[in-house]
């Protein structure tokens, strides 16, 4: 470390830093140190763990795309528009975000359970109902990350600075123009930040989706749920398949900072 | 009529009535805060404002800002950062449906004319403030609008590239035959560029009137320092004078006491071959004194002096400009 010509850094800072740093990766890490690779790749074998992965990893994008093209409009309306009841929309949203995923669970199924308040008149529209369907999966995964995707891309437009717009707006533009060719490029690291956000939510989702969907394995059996039912019999098959998690998430989120984050630049 | 009629009120900010004709220069200055930006806020539809904006006959106030007509230059110029120096000239004329190598080859031909043609393919970071400044209004230009507003278009800028491109907006505006209004602080901005000056003063207007009479007969302090003039309002009548007309002395000069002050040095700082003494005398003052009578009468901030002017120095005028303008007392 270079000498740091404002002075030493404080131990009452560095102390806890150091702790929060030890809290986050210690479990990783003997975790990481505890599994047998042998083992994982018998894991990655079994056809229930690859039908998981596949689920997971599937639904979790369709709801990331699904809370995409339904919440980018909705952040540009929180940020861009002024009108009575902004602020309490915004706070109504977010909702989602800080409610326990089990309680999401059984507020989807009083909705668009069988004989919820819209899946009873959906069910006996089409015959088809969400619960235990992988549509089911995908509406409880957008329900619980699109809250996180909204909200950081509202950000991001609002970074953006709609002054730009004005710019644009002058130069004969409508506003749909402006939004396509100024406002998403300006933004788009930032939605693509809230895009990754929304996507790792929703790879992780397990309360929700298993109150509302139960486990069927090949349906609404993602990793979360599979990992969760392995461990009550084999711990080591559920650390092997924790493990799996892990590399899915840190990989895919490691390739997109590269690629749109601007790691290294502030 | 054909021109800009404008009558306006931004609450809290401005309230102004001016009318332009087409091919005209009307620059807009005053102070920091007089109101200047608000008012090309309230003509080009991005500021909320009472009253009527009328572009040819045509009333713009229930239109939104993108059929207005008016093309903007702003002061933090707002280049889309993504995109190229050509793609933010073609952005216009592509909003209005102009096909891609159509708009591309005429926003080259206004790059070119701005002489920065070889940037064509530059991001708005990787050019220089006069290069970027050229860019954007290329970019309003580009477009035909019926207006054209620059805010402070040579603020930040530095002083010899402000004037290079002083020098050439000069050009550009002489042969664009629609109305421009130039928002400046700067008075040679206003001498150089305009047809005629709007003097804004804390959110009213305070004078009209060509560069050449502005600059002659200011009718407010800002203007007054601006062109290094000192002006006192009395009543109906303004009383102008040169800072070199001024007399400064320790002790209470004799004779006529009409042009006499008391007051304290505020500063001192060189001006041409001339020490120009910014004075608190009531009115703040400023007169000119040699190096050698600044140093033997020790004219230093918060030196207590006495300024004197003869009247023979003074320009009298009244405020209202139909009255024979000048009055001789």
């Amino acid at each position: 470390m270079t000498r740091d010509p404002l002075g030493r850094a404080p131990l009452l800072i560095l102390v806890p830093a150091a702790l929060a740093v030890v809290v986050l990766l210690l479990p990783l890490v003997v975790m990481v140190g505890s599994t047998d690779l042998p083992g994982l790749l018998d894991q990655l074998r079994t056809e229930t763990a690859r039908q998981a992965l596949w689920l997971s990893v599937s639904t979790s994008t369709v709801a990331m795309l699904i809370a995409l093209v339904l919440g980018l409009p909705l952040a540009w309306v929180l940020a861009r528009l002024r009108f009575r009841g902004r602020s309490l929309l915004r706070a109504l949203i977010v909702v989602p975000m800080v409610l326990p995923p089990v309680v999401a669970g059984i507020a989807l199924r009083t909705a668009f359970g069988r004989s919820g308040t819209i899946g009873e008149p959906l069910l006996d529209a089409t015959g088809f109902a969400f619960p235990y369907t992988t549509w089911g999966v995908v509406l409880a995964h957008v329900f619980v990350a699109m809250p996180f995707v909204v909200i950081s891309i509202e950000g991001a437009l609002r970074a953006a600075g709609s002054e730009y717009d004005a710019a644009a707006a002058t130069l004969g533009a409508s506003r749909w123009t402006t939004f396509r060719r100024v406002t998403v490029p300006l933004a788009l690291p930032g939605i693509v930040a809230g895009m990754v956000l929304g996507w790792a939510r929703s790879l992780g989702e397990f309360g929700a989706t298993i109150t509302f969907n139960g486990n069927y394995p090949g349906t609404t059996q993602t990793m979360p749920t599979l990992i969760y039912v392995t461990r009550q019999a084999d711990t080591d098959a559920a650390l092997a398949l924790s493990l799996v998690m892990l590399v899915v998430s840190v990989s895919v989120l490691f390739a997109l900072r590269e690629r749109w984050l601007g790691v290294g630049t502030t | 009529m054909s021109g800009l009629e404008v009558d306006v009120t931004v609450p809290g900010r401005v309230t102004v009535a001016l009318t332009a004709e087409p091919g005209e220069v009307l620059a807009v200055i005053g102070p920091n805060g007089a109101g200047k930006t608000s008012l090309l806020g309230a003509v080009a539809g991005l500021v909320a404002a009472e009253g009527t904006v009328r572009l040819n006959g045509r009333e713009l106030g229930p239109l939104p800002v993108r059929e207005r007509g008016v093309g903007v230059v702003f002061q933090d110029k707002l280049l889309f950062p993504h995109l190229s120096a050509l793609e933010n000239v073609a952005f216009g004329l592509r909003s209005s449906g102009v096909p891609r190598p159509e708009a591309r080859a005429t926003a080259l031909q206004w790059l070119d004319r701005l002489g920065i043609g070889e940037l064509a393919g530059r991001r708005p970071k990787e050019l220089s403030g006069g290069q970027a400044q050229r860019v954007a209004i290329a970019r309003a230009l580009a477009q035909h609008p019926d207006v054209l507003l620059l805010d402070e278009p040579f603020a930040g800028l530095d002083v010899g590239v402000a004037a290079g491109l002083r020098i050439e907006l000069t050009r550009h505006l002489a042969s664009y035959d629609g109305i421009t209004l130039l928002v400046t602080h700067d008075a040679i901005d206003a001498l150089t560029l305009a047809d005629r000056v709007l003097v804004i003063d804390d959110g009213v207007v305070a004078q009209v009137g060509t560069p050449g009479d502005v600059a002659a007969r200011p009718r407010t302090e800002h203007v007054a320092r601006l062109v290094g003039l000192n002006v006192i309002r009395q009543g109906d009548v303004f009383r102008c004078f040169a800072p070199g007309a001024v007399t400064v002395s320790l002790a209470r000069p004799e004779g006529s006491a009409r042009n006499l002050w008391r007051g304290t040095v505020l500063s001192a700082a060189p001006h041409g071959d001339a020490i120009r003494l910014l004075v608190a005398a009531g009115p703040e003052l400023i007169a000119d004194v040699t190096p050698v009578a600044t140093r033997e009468l020790g004219l230093e901030p918060g030196r207590e002096v006495w300024l004197s002017v003869k009247e023979t120095a003074v320009d009298t005028y009244s405020l209202t400009p139909e009255e024979p303008d000048k009055v001789r007392p």
